[in-house]
């Protein structure tokens, strides 16, 4: 409304004011100021720029120094030695049982082999020394040849024979073994001097470490590796997906199409937005409570592991759902209702195989979540240490990542190693997921 | 016959039915005139009878699984030797744990102990009575439904609008499993946490600033229940979200500036990405490098200047869990600037403001209560941040504001407690429940606060 | 078929258009624009346009959507720069100073050549803060009872004060459509400019709010060159003294107001003026 009276008091009180000697000045003002004003936009940007940077070098520096410290461990040094299959020794004759064969003394024929290699070690000190440079899982290896073939016994034959982590570990160094002094290891002078005969004489090879991948966990580092963690990963993220995307899906679609505007709905939708700002271990405690002391489901097992992850991936991969059901233009489903689709028919018919390339998109995502988790797992016990791989979704298993946690907290440093190359094959499952959600998400994009 | 068979013989029940059904229902329509004679499709037909033939089976499979263990157990305890009885539920519990681990070792016949091996082989013939009992109970509920909807299939039938209906309320309670979930949540934390409060007065949970829940297991000791004073786990808590977010906020809030207002829209494609690959790295990753390199490398940053630092530093956990939070506040931010409308930009730029100035005085204030909100959203995050603590910051309950010192947080309280071996109803495993509880409903309440301004916000702009 | 006779007619009314008929320029010119053209990438929004825009004068530009009035009006005080793939050559300028030479600051240049926008935008600031934002940028005001006065004035004189006097404090959104626009005009006095744009001020506005924003400016010109955008032709009678007609890009007439709405030169012009277009 105008206020009639107003208006002329108001505008012509002062027009002599703005003179152009005012303008003047204010040009005059503007040019002072421009100097310092242009600097701070400079300023301005440079922060911004700055605090890009400064991230991205971080990730830089992150993913530099797990990848520095995690390659050596994808390599795996082994010994040539030349053993005695001596049946008086293994404590075990041609006639003996598989149980037998597998139980077998096989330490002692490598300890005998090591000392005929190396007949200067005559002081028991040495001898510890020296029996320490092979590693225990030398002598699965030789059990499983002799299982394999059981004519090898009382044979003499030449084998690779894995090192110990330490042996390991200087092998892999490259550094000049004739120079123990300028070595940091735990091995001493004498041990040092052995690994350098065994370089010299080629008796020690470094090749692809495939134990790291056929093995579950163990004590020794040489002989750890993330088969079962794995397995357990594939088994909880299997439970995750089987149980995640129908109830997700099912939600949206209810959500997005069917619901009617009401106070149910409401509450649904908070609780869904809420849900997914909800701390992951809070969810590990609803496991721990819920799922193991009320259910007593198996405590340790990727059935629950998968449960908890469902519950925690449902906000996510529901969001995203909804976003791409909301996507679908209208005209699709009128067009379906004018041909007389009930409104359920328009939905499995019409909007949902539209919506089904970013459904799954968003699901890859919510699972890659999932993967990568750790906290609520360690609630519902799956932190044990596993050394055999799970068979099923109700055997004890761990998961990659708690895998990593497990053995970031071991001492030795050969355990660092394994540590960062198993966040290595982490992250490069997580790559890998989110690389398929992207071609998905390229290939099927659509522009209504 | 096991659970998983079961379900499984069920579905192939179902899926016979939904054959049967489907045929049934031309040979219906054949004699009627046509399937036009049908009020649904012949497939609805079908699909009718694997629902009335799988899901009473299903439903009857699921809740017997639930409710067998603890009816079981309550069978198994009026047979337990009376000594056992007289030493109380721990010594039942173990006891039934022993039975249990014979039991499913299956050596009964060569258990030593007498008493054992009776009760271990009434629970066998328990077993197996539970066994044959749920599977003639739902074998013949999947029959009579199946023979229940069979005999429905004539044209005047609607059998779209019931399959439609049981659909409508299997998606109805999909979207509930939300609710569910969170009754879940506040159920499991809230019991626990109370049944804490019984044994530890929850004021001196509140105010108390002594932390050392380890005493509470030495049971016999008497007179000694732990100290279970939280300040320091709180305060901790806060220091280190409080690092977390001068890292975060500013970096994050920075780079979102820049990507929303500077950035071509080349590098802004990216740059995006990249941030968002720090978003997606495990947290547990985080943890290792906060507690291999970041840590030790404050801690030698701070000696070579003369400070002590602890190798558990609240700096260390902090400023790594900060990083990892940056792409979650930029990302959040970048939406609310964006939706700033340009008007209001270019009102700023016709007056002659640089861009630094209109972004500084024109889009922050206007963005600013969505920037709160996603601020609000962070602080719970950092809050909630699990793996980072547990792997980077001390063990110990200082009570500090010093960051080059090793505190503890709630998260990292709850996994050590939780961890390893534990007896479910000590106050030390309890009083994880009621640290949950704490973190369950700061988290809660900053959400709640924290989506209500952004909805808002985004309402204004709209 | 049709579309594409649709098209002929337009193809060949945009080739007929071969120069401005009536004076473009003007005795008393504040900003002077020659051989203007304007890209958008790769596609050419403005042909070759010249005019002036003389002091105390109220300049309307008219034409049918898309006709380039409003990307002529932005370039006046270089707006445009903020879309990345916009080009402009040809001479413009202000008071003799080239408008995109080397020496000139659009910083200072937006300060001279205040603009209002189309929808009315007001910072999410209160009305006081609104008005202050440009002096304080520029540092217009040594002190808060300087920068009291210029606020107060400029409200006055955009006939705002005395309906916010009593909430100088309360949000800038809270006023009605109108009083956001003219509080967005005394947003763009307050910094003392020489030259207002305008970019059809009241398209989102009710007539009753669409009259007072019309009696203002016939108030302004006293002080201000404007130059006002507009769709609506009445508009243009009512409160420009002299009037241009765009079309395709192109100038197609310039002159009095009066002679272009009572006896337009070219065929276009009156096309557009009668309603058989736009």
């Amino acid at each position: 409304m105008i206020d009639v009276n107003n208006s002329p008091g108001a505008s012509g009180s002062e027009p002599s004011n703005d003179t152009s000697a005012t303008r003047k000045n204010t040009t005059e003002l503007v040019k002072a100021t421009l100097a310092r004003r242009y600097a701070a936009e400079k300023r301005f940007r440079f922060y911004g720029i700055f605090a890009i940077a400064a991230s991205l070098l971080f990730l830089a520096v992150l993913l530099t120094s797990i990848f520095i410290k995690g390659l050596p461990a994808f390599t795996a040094t082994k010994v040539q030695l030349e053993v005695t299959l001596d049946t008086e020794l293994l404590g075990i004759d041609a006639t003996a049982n598989e149980d037998a064969i597998r139980a077998a003394n096989y330490a002692a024929v490598i300890k005998k082999a090591m000392r005929e290699r190396f007949p200067d070690a005559t002081k028991r000190k040495q001898k510890k020394e020296l029996d320490r440079l092979m590693s225990t899982g030398a002598e699965y290896d030789i059990a499983r040849r002799v299982q394999e073939n059981p004519n090898l016994l009382g044979q003499t034959v030449t084998l690779w024979l894995q090192a110990d982590d330490e042996l390991d570990a200087l092998i892999k160094s490259g550094v000049d073994l004739t120079k123990p002094d300028a070595i940091s290891t735990r091995m001493s002078d004498q041990q040092i001097a052995w690994a350098n005969q065994f370089k010299e004489t080629g008796e020690v090879k470094t090749g692809f470490n495939t134990a790291f991948f056929t093995n579950g966990d163990s004590r020794e580092p040489e002989q750890a590796g993330i088969r079962a963690a794995l397995t357990g990963s594939a088994f909880t993220l299997l439970v995750t997906f089987l149980l995640s995307f129908p109830i997700a899906v099912a939600a949206a679609i209810y959500l997005e199409e069917f619901a009617p505007q009401n106070r149910w709905t409401d509450i649904i939708e908070v609780n869904i937005n809420n849900l997914a700002a909800v701390p992951s271990i809070v969810f590990g405690l609803l496991g721990l409570a819920v799922f193991i002391n009320f259910m007593h489901l198996p405590r340790s097992a990727p059935i629950v592991g998968g449960l908890v992850l469902s519950l925690m991936t449902l906000p996510t991969i529901i969001i995203a759902s909804r976003a791409s059901l909301k996507a679908v233009p209208p005209s699709i489903r009128e067009a379906a209702t004018g041909l007389g689709a009930s409104p359920q028919q328009v939905v499995w018919h019409h909007v949902l195989p539209l919506a089904m390339p970013g459904i799954l998109t968003g699901t890859i995502i919510g699972l890659a979540q999932a993967l990568g988790e750790t906290a609520p797992l360690l609630m519902i016990g799956m932190v044990a240490f596993i050394v055999d791989i799970p068979t099923s979704i109700t055997d004890a298993s761990t998961v990659l990542p708690v895998q990593v946690f497990l053995w970031a907290d071991s001492p030795e440093r050969a355990f660092v190693e394994r540590t960062s190359a198993a966040i290595i094959v982490l992250l490069g499952f997580l790559v890998a997921m989110n690389a398929v959600a992207v071609l998905l998400r390229k290939k099927f994009e659509r522009r209504w | 016959m096991s659970a998983s068979i079961l379900l499984l013989v069920a579905l192939g029940l179902a899926f016979a039915s939904f054959v049967y059904g489907r045929q049934k229902a031309f040979a219906v329509a054949a004699r009627g005139g046509g399937v036009s004679t049908l009020h649904s499709l012949p497939g609805h037909y079908g699909l009718l009878a694997a629902l009335w033939c799988a899901l009473p089976a299903i439903a009857i499979i699921v809740l017997w699984k639930l409710f067998e263990g603890p009816i079981i157990s309550s069978l198994l305890t009026s047979s337990l030797p009376e000594q056992v009885i007289a030493n109380g539920t721990s010594a039942i519990d173990l006891y039934k744990n022993d039975i249990q681990n014979i039991v499913a070792s299956g050596k009964v016949s060569s258990e030593q102990d007498a008493n054992k091996q009776a009760v271990a082989l009434k629970l066998l013939s328990l077993n197996k009575l539970n066994q044959v009992l749920l599977t003639i109970i739902a074998l013949c509920a999947a029959i009579v439904g199946a023979v229940f909807a069979l005999r429905m299939i004539k044209p005047t039938t609607k059998a779209r609008k019931k399959v439609e209906a049981v659909v409508h309320a299997f998606l109805i309670a999909c979207a509930s499993i939300a609710i569910l979930t969170t009754i879940g949540i506040v159920f499991s934390v809230l019991f626990e946490a109370l049944r804490f409060f019984q044994q530890v007065s929850i004021v001196e949970f509140i105010s108390g600033t002594k932390w050392s829940p380890q005493t509470a297991i030495r049971v016999d000791q008497v007179g000694s229940s732990g100290s279970f004073g939280a300040i320091p786990l709180f305060l901790g808590t806060m220091l280190i979200s409080a690092i977390a977010m001068l890292v975060a906020v500013p970096f994050g809030l920075m780079s979102a500036i820049y990507l929303a207002e500077y950035a071509t829209p080349r590098t802004r494609a990216i740059v995006k990405p990249l941030l968002e690959i720090l978003a997606g790295i495990p947290t547990v990753v985080y943890g290792f490098f906060a507690a291999l390199t970041v840590a030790p490398f404050i801690r030698n940053l701070g000696e070579s200047i003369g400070l002590s630092v602890s190798s558990e530093s609240a700096l260390a956990a902090g400023s790594v869990m900060g990083i990892m939070i940056i792409p979650f506040v930029s990302s959040l931010s970048d939406d609310v600037i964006t939706a700033v409308p340009q008007s209001m930009r270019d009102g700023s730029y016709g007056l002659g403001a640089t861009k630094s100035e209109t972004v500084r005085k024109v889009v922050f204030p206007a963005a600013l209560p969505g920037i709160v909100g996603g601020v609000l959203l962070a602080v719970s995050r950092a809050i909630g941040e699990t793996m980072i603590v547990v792997m980077a910051a001390g063990l110990a309950a200082n009570l500090t504001v010093n960051p080059l010192e090793a505190v503890t947080t709630v998260t990292v309280q709850i996994v050590t407690l939780l961890t390893g071996d534990q007896e479910f109803d000590s106050a030390k495993t309890l009083a994880a429940f009621a640290l949950g509880l704490m973190l369950f409903v700061t988290t809660l309440i900053l959400n709640i606060i924290a989506l209500h301004v952004v909805r808002k916000y985004r309402e204004q702009y709209d | 078929m049709v579309d594409k006779a649709l098209n002929d007619t337009h193809q060949s009314a945009f080739d007929a258009i071969k120069e401005t008929v009536g004076e473009f320029t003007v005795a008393d010119p504040k900003m002077r624009t020659k051989n203007v053209d304007v890209f958008y990438g790769d596609k050419q929004a403005i042909f070759d346009v010249s005019l002036d825009i003389g002091n105390n004068e109220v300049i309307a530009m008219i034409g049918p959507s898309g006709c380039g009035k409003s990307t002529f009006l932005r370039c006046l005080n270089r707006m445009n720069d903020t879309i990345p793939t916009c080009r402009v050559s040809g001479s413009m300028s202000l008071e003799g100073e080239d408008l995109y030479g080397p020496n000139l600051d659009p910083v200072l240049l937006r300060a001279r050549v205040g603009m209002v926008f189309q929808k009315p935008n007001p910072f999410a600031k209160s009305i006081y803060d609104n008005v202050a934002y440009g002096p304080r940028i520029h540092g217009l005001s040594n002190n808060r009872a300087e920068l009291d006065d210029i606020v107060i004035g400029s409200l006055k004189k955009a006939g705002l004060y005395d309906e916010v006097k009593d909430r100088l404090e309360a949000p800038g959104t809270s006023l009605s459509g109108g009083q956001q626009q003219r509080l967005c005009i005394a947003r763009t006095i307050a910094v003392s400019p020489e030259v207002i744009l305008m970019d059809e001020p009241c398209s989102a506005l009710d007539p009753i709010a669409t009259a007072r924003i019309e009696e203002l400016i016939d108030e302004l010109r006293e002080n201000y060159a404007i130059a006002i955008v507009t769709h609506s032709m009445q508009q243009a009678a009512r409160v420009s003294q002299r009037t241009a007609y765009f079309h395709l890009g192109k100038l197609v007439e310039v002159g009095e107001t009066n002679h272009i709405f009572t006896n337009p030169s070219h065929e276009l012009t009156e096309n557009y003026i009668t309603g058989r277009f736009g």
